[in-house]
């Protein structure tokens, strides 16, 4: 089923994933969405990584390897994130990116 | 006792009181009775100490060749080594025996008359160490130890004629006194070094009893001056020491002015202490001037005779004309150093130094015994002040607190129209003042305000008798005629005996003198003590205190009985008798020896002695009528007022005070103030400020570089970091997203780079 679709639409399709995760973590004005952003674009990696696997050296076990490493670190980074998320919209009723500049002051 | 322990005595005889002085300034300055009996007991163990010495030596036949002498090496100068010690000889002696005395009898009676004034103990420290010095000066046996005690004493009296010195007029007189005896001191210190150059030692003993050193010093022509040996230099400028301290013409003007110190200060100076010192010094060096005369050069003895008799018939005449009762004193003590210093100078060393020691018994006593007047008086006024104004004890308390020396002065030199050492000094704030006042002032020392206080104080006025007539030369029973009957005596055996002029000189000049002195004293006298009280409190006075009336007992004592020591031995009648008891002549046969040129003793002659006693009796008897019946009542003018401009002349004392003022003070005022303005403003100052502008200028320039270079480089690298954090800072937003995108395009330059610069 595979073989009628080339590498390259893989890769495509991970750029343009990396890219709309990019521009979410780069633009939204929610924390959460910025978040959101960046599993997207960890996923986008993921896509490339199992790309470039299966068409370059399916019978090594690297590529999934690799791939299962970012999933675990995606979610706890998720985690941690979500929990940093809570703990300062605690503290300034805000998730806005913008207004998270105590240190600057 | 031993030869070593006598000379142990007389180095510790002048201690006691300079231990007093000590004492009382650092320890018990806040004990006043402590204080005061410290000062009397002090100066007592001295007297005993000196008349132990006195009265062991005293028998000594050989004392003026073999004096009493110890002393030590004190500065070592190459090869010979300058001595400091002590030593008596018979001149020595004689004032180790009077000086003492006079001296606790003072101190003593300051106790009584000081007793109301603050700064009590203080008073008596300054008069222990004046006592101390004047011991000193006596048992010194160098010209240079004795010329430390002698500044010593100017000190002294400096400070205690300025006693009261919240007073112009008092600290004026002590000014004054201070730099005029400075004049003759400045002479004398030329005297000393002139004389330690010719003979390498300043000690008495080895130059003045010492033949060849003193035929020496005789052959020797002068430094720079012709016609005079270097005896006779020497000499003179030593006695311009004696005319600064024994008050002579020129220098006479401090002594009428140094009764501005309280009256037992004036008693210490015009009889114990300073005066008697300068005459003391000169009769040490009585030696130099013989032997110059013995080689024919009689221009040294000339002008001591010369300054001694005007200086007395100076002094006798102004003090005609004076009514402060103190005044009178003082130009009296005047006049009779004169007649010291005049005898000196016809050659009279033993009459000289015989009315010395008399006068200052004498003195003393009518010093003392004008402070018990006026004291009296003083509390006479208080007495009458105290009634009149009851309701104000604080004006009451005020007069107390001062004093009686403390009052009035200031007033007196108007009201008898002579001005004091305002005229010196310019007049002063108070002088003004008082001068708007002086109706009310009353002046306890003005003898017009007295009268009748024979009866009021007996005993103050058989001893002030008793020293008014030694002093105006009372026939054979005072002092003061057997004194001066000596110098009359020796001036008419060398003046119209011999035939010399200066002698003849004397002897008119001393007789006229003499005559003077009987009628003030006669006048003084009667003032005082007869007629009838002219003030209230001249009505009030009472005789003083024990302290007061025993050493004025005392000196009467001496007043009357030291004159005996000495009556001519073929003087008619009383020669016998003494001779008999063994003191006809004594003092004379016991200081001559300190002659090296023997004079022979002039014969018993008649005339002198009429002389004597008519100028005495004379003057005294017709002070007697003039000052009685109508001339004694209250605002009678005085008799001498009648004398018109003579009278205006005596009394502001032969205007002496003006001509030096006009002479002397204010053109050196005048220099000095011009000195001032040209040299130290124009020229002194000019130069400083010229180095100061170069200074100023130097420091400009490296201000400029400092500015420049300096801080200029450290505040432009301080700068740019500065300018860099800012920038940095800048970047720095704290907007998460924002770094996010500057690290995309960071990795999308780093991309591009690796991509198409690299893989190229």
């Amino acid at each position: 089923m595979l073989n009628g679709i080339p590498l390259s639409w893989f890769l495509i399709l991970a750029a343009a994933l990396f890219c709309i995760g990019l521009y979410g973590a780069l633009a939204r004005k929610n924390a959460v969405a910025i978040l959101m952003g960046v599993e997207l674009m960890l996923n986008a990696v993921n896509i490339n990584l199992i790309a470039f696997w299966r068409y370059l050296n399916p019978s090594a076990t690297v590529g999934l390897a690799f791939a299962a490493f970012v999933f675990i670190v995606a979610a706890a980074e998720a985690s941690v994130g979500l929990a940093l998320i809570i703990s300062a919209y605690r503290n300034m009723r805000s998730v806005d990116p913008e207004q998270m500049d105590l240190l600057k002051m | 006792m031993t030869q070593d322990t006598l000379v142990t005595l007389t180095a510790l005889a002048p201690l006691p009181p300079i231990i007093a002085f000590a004492v009382i300034a650092l320890f018990t300055n806040r004990q006043r009775a402590l204080s005061a009996w410290l000062a009397v007991g002090m100066m007592a163990l001295s007297l005993i100490m000196s008349w132990i010495v006195v009265f062991s030596v005293i028998g000594r036949p050989d004392l003026a060749t073999n004096p009493l002498h110890g002393s030590i090496a004190w500065i070592p100068t190459g090869d010979t080594s300058l001595s400091m010690g002590v030593s008596v000889d018979p001149l020595g002696a004689l004032f180790l025996f009077m000086v003492p005395l006079a001296c606790t009898l003072i101190i003593l009676y300051s106790v009584g008359y000081m007793s109301h004034e603050t700064r009590y103990t203080r008073f008596f420290a300054y008069l222990s160490l004046f006592a101390g010095s004047m011991m000193g000066l006596v048992v010194s046996d160098n010209l240079l130890s004795l010329f430390i005690f002698w500044e010593l004493m100017g000190f002294c009296s400096y400070s205690l004629i300025g006693f009261f010195y919240y007073k112009p007029s008092a600290y004026n007189a002590a000014v004054k006194a201070f730099m005029t005896t400075r004049v003759g001191d400045m002479l004398l210190i030329l005297g000393m070094v002139y004389l330690y150059t010719q003979t390498g030692s300043l000690n008495f003993h080895d130059v003045m009893m010492n033949k060849t050193v003193l035929e020496h010093l005789a052959e020797t022509p002068a430094l720079l001056i012709p016609g005079l040996s270097a005896a006779g230099l020497a000499g003179l400028l030593i006695f311009g020491g004696t005319v600064g301290k024994s008050a002579q013409w020129p220098l006479h003007v401090w002594l009428p002015d140094a009764m501005e110190g309280p009256t037992p200060v004036s008693a210490m100076i015009h009889a114990a202490t300073m005066v008697s010192a300068g005459i003391f010094m000169l009769l040490r060096f009585f030696n130099l001037f013989a032997i110059s005369a013995e080689v024919g050069n009689h221009t040294p003895m000339l002008i001591i005779g010369l300054i001694g008799s005007l200086t007395a018939f100076m002094g006798a005449t102004i003090a005609l004309a004076q009514f402060d009762i103190k005044r009178v004193l003082a130009f009296s003590t005047i006049s009779q150093l004169g007649f010291m210093v005049a005898a000196v100078g016809i050659g009279a060393y033993g009459a000289a130094a015989f009315h010395l020691l008399t006068h200052a018994f004498f003195k003393a006593l009518l010093f003392l015994g004008s402070g018990s007047v006026i004291h009296g008086v003083e509390h006479g006024h208080q007495h009458v002040t105290g009634h009149h104004e009851h309701g104000d004890p604080a004006r009451a308390g005020l007069d107390d607190g001062h004093g009686h020396d403390a009052h009035g002065h200031d007033t007196h030199a108007i009201e008898d129209g002579s001005r004091k050492t305002e005229d010196l000094h310019g007049h002063g704030p108070s002088f003004v003042s008082s001068h708007s006042s002086h109706k009310e002032e009353f002046d306890p020392q003005d003898m017009r305000n007295m009268g009748g206080l024979r009866s009021k104080m007996p005993i103050t006025f058989i001893t002030f008798l008793i020293g008014g007539l030694a002093l105006a030369g009372f026939p054979f029973i005072t002092a003061g005629f057997w004194s001066k009957d000596e110098i009359f005596a020796e001036a008419y055996h060398f003046g119209i005996g011999q035939g010399q002029p200066l002698a003849t000189l004397v002897f008119v000049v001393l007789v006229l003198s003499a005559l003077m002195t009987a009628f003030y004293t006669a006048r003084q006298i009667k003032l005082t003590f007869f007629g009838h009280p002219r003030t209230d409190a001249a009505a009030h006075a009472s005789e003083n205190t024990w302290h007061m009336t025993l050493p004025l007992i005392v000196l009467a004592f001496f007043a009357i009985f030291a004159g005996f020591v000495n009556v001519p031995k073929d003087f008619m009648g009383f020669g016998d008798i003494f001779k008999s008891l063994g003191l006809a002549g004594w003092l004379k046969d016991f200081i001559t020896p300190m002659l090296i040129i023997k004079e022979e003793a002039p014969a018993f002659n008649l005339v002198p002695v009429l002389f004597s006693l008519a100028v005495a009796l004379g003057g005294l008897g017709l002070g007697w009528v003039v000052y009685s019946g109508r001339n004694l009542e209250v605002g009678v003018p005085d008799p001498v007022q009648k004398l018109g401009g003579l009278y205006t002349f005596l009394n502001r004392r032969w205007m002496w005070d003006e001509l030096y003022r006009a002479v002397l003070i204010n053109p050196l005022q005048a220099l000095a103030d011009n000195y001032t303005r040209v040299v130290d403003k124009g020229i002194i100052d000019k130069i400083l400020e010229g180095g100061f502008a170069i200074g100023s200028l130097i420091a400009d320039g490296f201000k400029t570089f400092d500015r420049v270079f300096i801080t200029g480089f450290s505040d432009t690298v301080g700068r740019a970091f500065k300018g860099l954090g800012n920038f940095l800072r800048d970047l720095q937003t704290g907007q998460v997203q924002g770094y996010l995108l500057s690290a995309m395009i960071a990795v999308l330059v780093l991309v591009g780079f690796f991509l198409f610069v690299l893989a190229r």
